[in-house]
């Protein structure tokens, strides 16, 4: 019951939220949202640590934006083209890494995204260094003109909470739960029968898919893609967001994608109140460094807190029980 | 016949890093994602030593991999060690936090641009070997990072300080209780396997442009290496190191667009037909 008040609140404050931030920023912090709560769905629910995600987000982000430049397809289709196109590669690089265990899984995953990166660093439709610019928005149906900021925002937001509540909705199935089975001892699940390689490869193409319609949702809202979101750094920046809200916790991801796209936009003042509190002048730089203010909380996180915010309060309520 | 070279030159870069990941792997269970990061660290200590100290190529490249290998224990002891009971996997993120960190701070400090490093004068020139002209100091780089790699090998495989450290990857508590330092071997080793990273580093320096970026590059080339090779034996490392750089040379003779991504295809084949790795037991 407390949680459905919960879920409620927050979905009220979402409706309402652009009415005092700017729409942009929180469509941002939506599409990261529901990239990292895809990839919690794989490190959180099934254990398997991911480092390719920047190749389902960034890669759908290109061809969504390729349909919609490039060809002049509709909004539907470039949103549907980039997440065929990160369920497609999801397969293929999930066949492919789950013949490995543990450590190695995550080795050729990331192995497998940086040949991506590279390959879309050569190709000619991604403009290289350059990237996909000025990406137009176009229309719902041809109904409603989605270059009105507050229009798209609440097609955003319906998409991303469709995609939150699947994911929702397949952890609680009892597919969810043999893959709680798989993360807990998978031999033992092997052992009643379940052929949990079919299960992994399944979770892995749900969460390639989740996190490419998060990438196509980011270039419709930002209108660019660039070698940023296919990069590894994309990668390890939403291994963070999730890491800093609760690895296998619900809402957690959604609070560390707000909190770390909001320390992005806002490190350059935080740099600059730094510096003008302690007098050394190089804090001054922090804004164009965000990748050493990552690196710490990163540091931070893995020694001394693993839980994550909404572990940690998960925690603390029991304990008060 | 040039890019052959080349590609064994990178080739013998591959063997040092993926032999210092397996080394290290083996005793702490820990894939050390800094390891580019040391690199370039080497490098750069390397090019500082020079620009500021005018300490010349030959004594930084003993001095730079001990440097490093300080850092190296220092992390090892301050953060890594309170990670060995936890899944591999929080090693993992940790070190990767550590390469966000050094390398932003070495992007803050020098830019993203590479610092030239001239060779060292007693190797530069080329010989003459008739068919080909040498070009003296990759030459050097591939003799000394083969005798390094070899001497490793021989160190873990035959003398009685490797089968301590042999004994202690497949049973830690056992050894233990036979009266030998466990935590401190992890520490060394960690310090070791580190040091190796940036003597590679050093021998780069003059090849490639001292880049912060140089280390993270490198680095997922080199866990597709370890992928390829298994993990499980210090030789297998140094073969595959050496093969997969020269057939990525290979390929930059024949088809030059693909030399970027050719150690992936690979991987992805060896993983096809040999999941465990070339060289690897399945566990």
């Amino acid at each position: 019951m407390n949680k459905r008040i919960g879920y409620g609140v927050a979905l009220a404050l979402a409706i309402a939220a652009p009415f005092v931030a700017y729409p942009v920023f929180l469509m941002k912090v939506l599409c990261f949202a529901l990239f990292a709560c895809a990839f919690n769905l794989l490190i959180g629910f099934t254990g398997l640590l991911s480092f390719g995600h920047a190749a389902f987000f960034g890669g759908a982000g290109y061809l969504c934006g390729y349909v919609l430049q490039t060809l002049g397809m509709p909004f539907e289709i470039g949103i549907l083209a980039g997440t065929g196109f990160a369920a497609a590669v999801g397969l293929v690089m999930g066949l492919l890494a789950i013949r490995r265990q543990g450590i190695y899984f995550t080795m050729i995953t990331l192995a497998l995204a940086q040949m991506l990166y590279f390959v879309f660093l050569q190709a000619p439709f991604t403009h290289g260094e350059d990237g996909l610019q000025g990406v137009r928005r176009g229309t719902l149906l041809g109904m409603v003109d989605l270059h009105n900021d507050l229009a798209l925002y609440y097609v955003v937001l319906a998409i991303c909470v469709g995609g939150f509540a699947l994911i929702m909705r397949t952890i609680h199935s009892p597919f969810g739960q043999v893959l709680k089975a798989v993360k807990e001892n998978e031999p033992r699940a092997v052992s009643l029968g379940y052929d949990t390689d079919r299960y992994k490869l399944l979770a892995f193409v749900l969460s390639a898919a989740l996190s490419g319609l998060a990438g196509a949702l980011k270039v419709e809202v930002l209108g660019f893609e660039t070698l940023t979101d296919v990069h590894w750094a994309m990668s390890g920046l939403v291994v963070l967001m999730t890491l800093v809200g609760g690895l296998g916790t619900l809402s957690g991801p959604i609070v560390g994608a707000l909190l770390i796209v909001s320390l992005e936009n806002k490190l350059g003042e935080l740099g600059r109140w730094l510096a003008h509190a302690s007098g050394v002048d190089w804090f001054n730089q922090l804004g164009q460094s965000v990748t050493i203010a990552t690196g710490f909380i990163f540091i931070v996180c893995v020694l001394a807190f693993r839980r994550g915010i909404v572990g940690e309060m998960v925690v603390l309520a029991k304990r008060r029980k | 016949m040039g890019q052959l070279l080349l590609g064994l030159v990178n080739g013998s870069f591959y063997a040092m890093l993926s032999l210092g990941l397996a080394v290290i792997f083996g005793l702490l269970n820990v894939i050390n994602f800094a390891h580019g990061t040391l690199y370039m660290m080497g490098a750069f200590l390397a090019w500082m030593g020079l620009q500021y100290f005018g300490i010349n190529y030959w004594f930084m490249l003993l001095l730079a991999p001990l440097l490093v290998g300080i850092f190296g224990i220092l992390i090892e002891r301050s953060m890594l060690r309170w990670l060995y009971k936890l899944d591999h996997l929080y090693g993992l993120l940790l070190t990767f936090g550590v390469t966000l960190l050094v390398e932003g701070l070495f992007r803050s400090f020098y830019g993203v641009s590479g610092q030239p490093y001239s060779v060292p004068a007693a190797l530069a020139g080329a010989t003459n070997l008739g068919f080909m002209y040498l070009p003296n100091y990759r030459g050097w780089v591939v003799l000394a990072s083969l005798a390094v790699c070899l001497a490793t090998w021989f160190v873990i495989e035959k003398t009685k300080l490797g089968a301590y450290l042999r004994a202690g990857t497949e049973n830690p508590k056992l050894v233990e209780a036979f009266g030998i330092n466990v935590p401190l071997m992890v520490t060394l080793t960690y310090g070791f396997g580190v040091a190796l990273a940036a003597f590679a580093g050093v021998l780069a320096a003059p090849i490639i442009q001292v880049s912060p970026l140089m280390g993270s590059h490198l680095i997922i080339t080199v866990f597709a290496v370890v992928v390829i090779g298994g993990m499980g034996s210090i030789m297998g490392s140094i073969v595959t190191g050496l093969g997969l750089g020269v057939i990525e040379g290979l390929t930059r003779v024949f088809y030059p667009e693909a030399s970027a991504t050719v150690v992936f295809v690979i991987m992805a084949i060896v993983l096809m037909i040999r999941p465990a790795g070339l060289f690897g037991r399945e566990k």
